[in-house]
């Protein structure tokens, strides 16, 4: 009787699984069977023989977050993986006894070392993932939160926190709570909760801030994992805020040529002996939001003129700098308007777009060269844009030309061949009248 | 003919063609060669105007292959080129695009009126079947054309096209690749269809063409019944040279016309490249003039009493055509009080199931 009772609770809890899978995306038609694959009917078979599964199954007592496809579980690393016991024997004195190597469930500070009995295991990792690093719990250990784990905070976090303790997926699955898109609110579940951290002295309003920000804009809104989420910036394990020696390499990591530019400049050292954060001076952190020409010159919104002062040579350099900048999209935004025009009347404006990629260019790479604070490099590069700018300008001009061009040669025509109407009708008239 | 040196430059050149040629006798015939004039005149137009409209096709076409290139890798460029650097192209081409289509429909409208009017009739059977093989080839012209700017709709179209031609019973697969020069639409069908479209159905399509012309003006226009009917005196008449050509001219230059506005207001398009590895993009159809074959095929279901549903209809059409085309032979048989109810039932019929289908093709 209890055998039949456990096996229609697990066929009731894999059809509750496979039912999950479905509405996930895999549709498969009502009247379609699927049969499993050899690994799914390996798994029923483990899951059935596995006591500790069925008893905690039984009992309704499996732990929070409890995930069938937990990736341990989907190795066959079921309770016993990391607690220990005897799995075999549906005696729960006997299976969970010392005898059988029950460990039981670690302390918070416990964590680390019990995930990394097998994680720091480099012959036991490459059983299951040969190509996956096992110093989480080294790196881990150097982090903030490792050190203050180490110093009795049982606070902060640990393994489980980012990663669950029994509803582990790989990063790459969408539904894992490190999956680049999950990230921001997985850190934000400590980071954003204010009894939580306090006591910790930091803000707790990064994630609200990097939402908005062109990072948090195009990684949560536009779902583009190639945007950095916190992990990118801050590190994953080894988790620590970048320092003012580090936050320009952190963001050069991904802006190279804005941090080959910047560090050449004398402005770099001089950022350094006053204890200014590099980029993060200008862009901010958390919420760095998307930057516009309007940073850089003389004007009310500059962040030149938030240590240089009217008149000094740093505010001359951003003035010219600015009107460089300007003179290229406003020739642009020109040629832009003319390719649209083209664009509406129907005409090829193929070529247009050719030279308008090319313009479009060399105002990025204006635009990157401003990080050398130097009007006489980016003065080419602009100059450049206006000239590939102007020329595009003069063949969408030639083309709108041409487009009228067809449009009165058309009624020319059409006048001609009017008049050649008329005057053979009259003409047939004239004949067939006498 | 005689010369003396009061006549005008004009009239001593044709003396001396004339001479060599006896071309006077032609002229005399066309200008003693009558037409009727009565209420059905109008339909007399409209073979003039597909005339009108391969002449205009012929002389586009030449312009365009002075700068298209019949590969794979440059035909889309070609076409491209030809539309926006070469002067004049992007008119030539559109006007090449919308003539095509024009010619189509007006030897379609040619064709029914001839039916209608039962103009196939003894003496006409040749005039008549040589009209229904221009029209065929007139398709082919289409067919082969359509690929030529190798755009990605073209590509999809042809492959569909080609593979309808493959499952024609018997010869239907060796057809398919003869067609497409191997298994499935590459470059090499690219090659084939330009070869055919600018040298063998033109050959094949001027000869015919000349065939019809003979025809015509050797048996003179059809009077219908209610015309043949009517005491000499009656009847009306106008010379076919030059009172009838003049008026075909006139309609010729209104039709021009039409075909300049399209061309300029609404050019042909060139669409995105064919990407052979690509998947086939929504909405592939073919020319207009294909859809109701196209959308019937569609129709008829998989299997019809254990025969192809696809086959079934290429067959049916097939048999269709046939017998469209010796509609004079078979059409003696029916009893001569019944013939035209029968005809002008035949006729609607077809029309309206050309009509419907295309539309229903589009719609859908």
């Amino acid at each position: 009787m209890k055998a039949l009772r456990i096996s229609t609770m697990i066929t009731l809890a894999l059809a509750l699984v496979s039912g999950a899978a479905l509405a996930d995306g895999t549709s498969v038609s009502a009247n379609e069977e699927v049969a499993p694959s050899d690994a799914e009917v390996a798994r029923r078979a483990f899951l059935e023989n596995d006591q500790c599964y069925q008893c905690h199954l039984e009992d309704e007592n499996l732990p929070e977050h409890f995930f069938i496809d937990d990736i341990h579980m989907q190795a066959n690393l079921s309770c016993a993986g990391c607690h220990g016991g005897d799995p075999a024997s549906d005696d729960d004195e006997e299976s969970m006894s010392e005898e059988a190597g029950f460990l039981g469930v670690p302390s918070r500070s416990e964590v680390p070392e019990f995930c990394g009995r097998c994680h720091s295991d480099i012959e036991f990792m490459r059983r299951y993932q040969p190509r996956i690093p096992t110093d989480q719990v080294n790196r881990y250990s150097t982090s903030l939160h490792g050190q203050l784990l180490s110093s009795g905070d049982d606070n902060v976090a640990n393994c489980t926190s980012c990663h669950t303790a029994h509803g582990v997926l790989p990063a790459s699955d969408a539904r894992s709570s490190v999956h680049p898109l999950n990230v921001p609110s997985t850190c934000n579940s400590c980071h954003g909760d204010t009894d939580h951290m306090a006591g910790y002295d930091i803000p707790t309003d990064q994630y609200e801030q990097y939402a908005k920000s062109v990072h948090g804009v195009a990684l949560l809104e536009k779902e583009d994992t190639g945007a950095p989420a916190c992990n990118d910036c801050h590190g994953n394990h080894g988790a620590l805020p970048p320092g003012i020696s580090s936050v320009t390499q952190v963001c050069g990591h991904c802006h190279v040529n804005n941090l080959q530019f910047f560090e050449a400049t004398p402005m770099a050292r001089a950022f350094e002996d006053s204890e200014l954060h590099g980029c993060e001076e200008c862009h901010g952190n958390h919420g760095v939001a998307r930057t516009s020409d309007e940073m850089v010159g003389t004007g009310d919104a500059s962040v030149c003129m938030d240590c240089h002062d009217d008149g000094d040579d740093g505010s001359d350099a951003a003035g010219r700098i600015r009107a460089q900048l300007d003179s290229l999209t406003e020739v642009y935004g020109i040629a832009l308007e003319r390719q649209e025009e083209v664009n509406t009347k129907g005409m090829d404006d193929v070529d247009i777009g050719f030279i308008l990629q090319e313009a479009h260019q060399s105002l990025i790479q204006a635009r990157t060269l401003v990080h050398t604070f130097d009007p006489e490099r980016v003065g080419p590069r602009t100059r450049e844009g206006v000239e590939k700018s102007k020329s595009a300008i003069e063949i969408a001009e030639s083309t709108i030309q041409e487009y009228s061009f067809r449009r009165r040669g058309f009624g020319m025509g059409t006048l001609f061949i009017t008049i050649l109407v008329i005057a053979l009708f009259f003409r047939i008239r004239q004949m067939e009248s006498s | 003919m005689s010369m003396s040196s009061h006549d005008s430059i004009g009239q001593r050149l044709f003396g001396w063609v004339d001479e060599r040629f006896r071309i006077a006798p032609l002229i005399e015939f066309l200008r003693h060669k009558k037409v009727p004039m009565h209420r059905h005149t109008v339909w007399y137009y409209m073979g003039g105007v597909a005339l009108f409209l391969f002449i205009v096709q012929v002389i586009t076409g030449i312009l365009l292959i002075l700068y298209y290139k019949g590969d794979e890798a440059t035909a889309f460029e070609s076409v491209r080129f030809i539309t926006t650097k070469v002067k004049f192209g992007w008119l030539i081409r559109s006007l090449h695009s919308w003539s095509a289509n024009f010619m189509v429909f007006f030897v379609f409208v040619h064709m029914f009126s001839t039916f209608f009017a039962r103009a196939f009739r003894k003496p006409r059977e040749l005039t008549w079947m040589t009209g229904f093989l221009l029209l065929a080839l007139a398709m082919g012209f289409g067919f082969t054309g359509y690929l030529l700017p190798w755009n990605e709709l073209a590509y999809f179209a042809t492959k569909v096209g080609t593979d309808i031609t493959g499952a024609v019973p018997l010869i239907g697969n060796m057809a398919k690749l003869v067609l497409r020069g191997g298994e499935d639409v590459t470059g090499a069908t690219l090659s084939r269809f330009y070869a055919i479209h600018i040298a063998i159905l033109p050959a094949l399509f001027s000869v015919l063409l000349g065939l019809h012309l003979i025809f015509v003006q050797r048996l003179g226009m059809h009077e219908p019944s209610f015309v043949e009917k009517l005491p000499p005196e009656r009847k009306k008449m106008i010379p076919f040279f030059p009172n009838f050509l003049l008026r075909d001219m006139l309609l010729w230059l209104i039709v021009l016309n039409i075909l300049l506005y399209l061309s300029v207001y609404f050019p042909w398009e060139i669409g995105e490249k064919a990407d052979m590895f690509a998947s086939a993009p929504e909405g592939i159809r073919p020319e207009w003039y294909f859809m109701f074959m196209f959308q019937t095929l569609k129709l008829i279901p998989a299997h019809v009493l254990l025969i192809e549903g696809e086959v079934l209809g290429i067959v049916g059409f097939g048999l269709v055509g046939v017998a469209w085309m010796f509609v004079p032979f078979w059409e003696k048989a029916i009893p001569s009080a019944k013939s035209r109810r029968t005809i002008l039932v035949i006729g609607i019929i077809s029309v309206t199931f050309i009509i419907g289908m295309t539309i229903w093709g589009y719609l859908v």
